[in-house]
């Protein structure tokens, strides 16, 4: 069983270090301008965090015991590509979502 | 609508919709996500008030799942505490990457943005921002605060079925894939910029050779290191047309 006091103290002071890890930069840093050197690196923060977010997810999927899955390599590669060629984000989602169950019904 | 009334800088109902818009094929992701997470907290003993108190608040689904099962291994409160917070250090990473976006808005909204500032409204506004539209500061928080609703009620009201009913999709239908799917999909277009490519490639590469350290701190320093290569390609391509 879990403690009820501790767990109400790790809910409070998650839910507040959380938003405080939020509000951070934007809440200090406020309207005052950034260096050059610094602006340059904060333009690929998206494309830093997410790629490496994803990518044990694809190839490490807890679903198939951690172990690599083609069917989920090959969805992951097809919403790539419809991505990057259409630029169409439900259009990825969706082409994603029907080779990966596509692939799974061709594998078995 | 006329592209006059899109770009007037007071209007902020359609950057709100656009936001909601753009967030919204996420749905898929975060309504399962939700779903279990209400129902292993359940099964871990959190009563309904515990465990919705808990994804209102913190509304950050990995970090939630960290805390839930160091309580179940009895971890001291600081460890429990401190391992959450370090698996969403990644946010202060998109803190300050929204500054240059939305850092002169008053405090209040700065404090009130905040909160929405989740991966996937993160995503999809850096890429209206960067990539998109011209939004002024004032549409752009409306941006994030649409973007949020498009996906807070379903995190939320997903944590409450879970709790309920427990995790009612059956594995077959395999939506553990939604999640990197659509960041693959919202992602995917910025790679047409040779330094985002490279970025992207160096935090792929880091993830997975660093996935052995523990609470995603393989995705800090995957992401540190990809931020300085997507920073380098640049500075070598403005060299390189000079």
């Amino acid at each position: 069983m879990i403690d009820k006091i501790q767990l109400w103290a790790v809910i409070i002071a998650l839910g507040l270090g959380t938003y405080l890890i939020r509000f951070s930069f934007i809440g200090i840093v406020g309207g005052r301008p950034l260096p050059d050197w610094l602006l340059r690196h904060l333009r690929y923060v998206a494309v830093a965090v997410m790629p490496g977010l994803v990518a044990p997810l694809v190839v490490w999927p807890a679903a198939n015991g951690g172990e690599t899955d083609p069917a989920r390599v090959v969805a992951a590669l097809v919403a790539f590509g419809i991505g990057i060629g259409f630029n169409s984000v439900l259009g990825a989602v969706f082409g994603g979502m029907a080779g990966l169950y596509l692939m799974q019904f061709l594998i078995g | 609508m006329s592209s006059q009334e899109q770009q007037s800088p007071t209007r902020l109902a359609p950057a709100f919709w656009r936001g909601y818009r753009d967030c919204s094929p996420f749905i898929l992701v975060v309504a399962p996500f939700g779903l279990l997470f209400g129902a292993v907290a359940t099964d871990a003993g959190l009563d309904l008030l515990e465990t919705m108190t808990m994804t209102i608040f913190v509304i950050a689904g990995a970090a939630q799942f960290t805390a839930l099962a160091l309580l179940q291994d009895h971890a001291p409160t600081l460890i429990v505490i401190a391992a959450a917070l370090t698996v969403n250090l990644r946010m202060a990473m998109y803190s300050a990457a929204l500054v240059p976006h939305i850092g002169s808005a008053s405090l209040l909204k700065r404090a009130f943005a905040s909160y929405f500032v989740v991966d996937q409204v993160f995503a999809v506004s850096v890429k209206a921002f960067d990539f998109g539209d011209d939004f002024s500061v004032a549409q752009k928080i409306a941006f994030i605060v649409g973007a949020g609703s498009a996906i807070f009620p379903f995190w939320i009201g997903g944590t409450l079925v879970g709790a309920f009913v427990g995790n009612a999709i059956p594995p077959q239908f395999s939506l553990d894939f939604a999640v990197p799917i659509c960041f693959i999909s919202i992602t995917a277009p910025m790679m047409r910029s040779l330094p985002h490519l490279a970025a992207a490639i160096v935090s792929i590469a880091a993830a997975l050779a660093l996935a052995w350290l523990p609470y995603y701190l393989w995705l800090l320093v995957a992401a540190l290191l990809a931020m300085v290569a997507g920073a380098q390609t640049e500075s070598w391509l403005r060299r390189r047309r000079a």
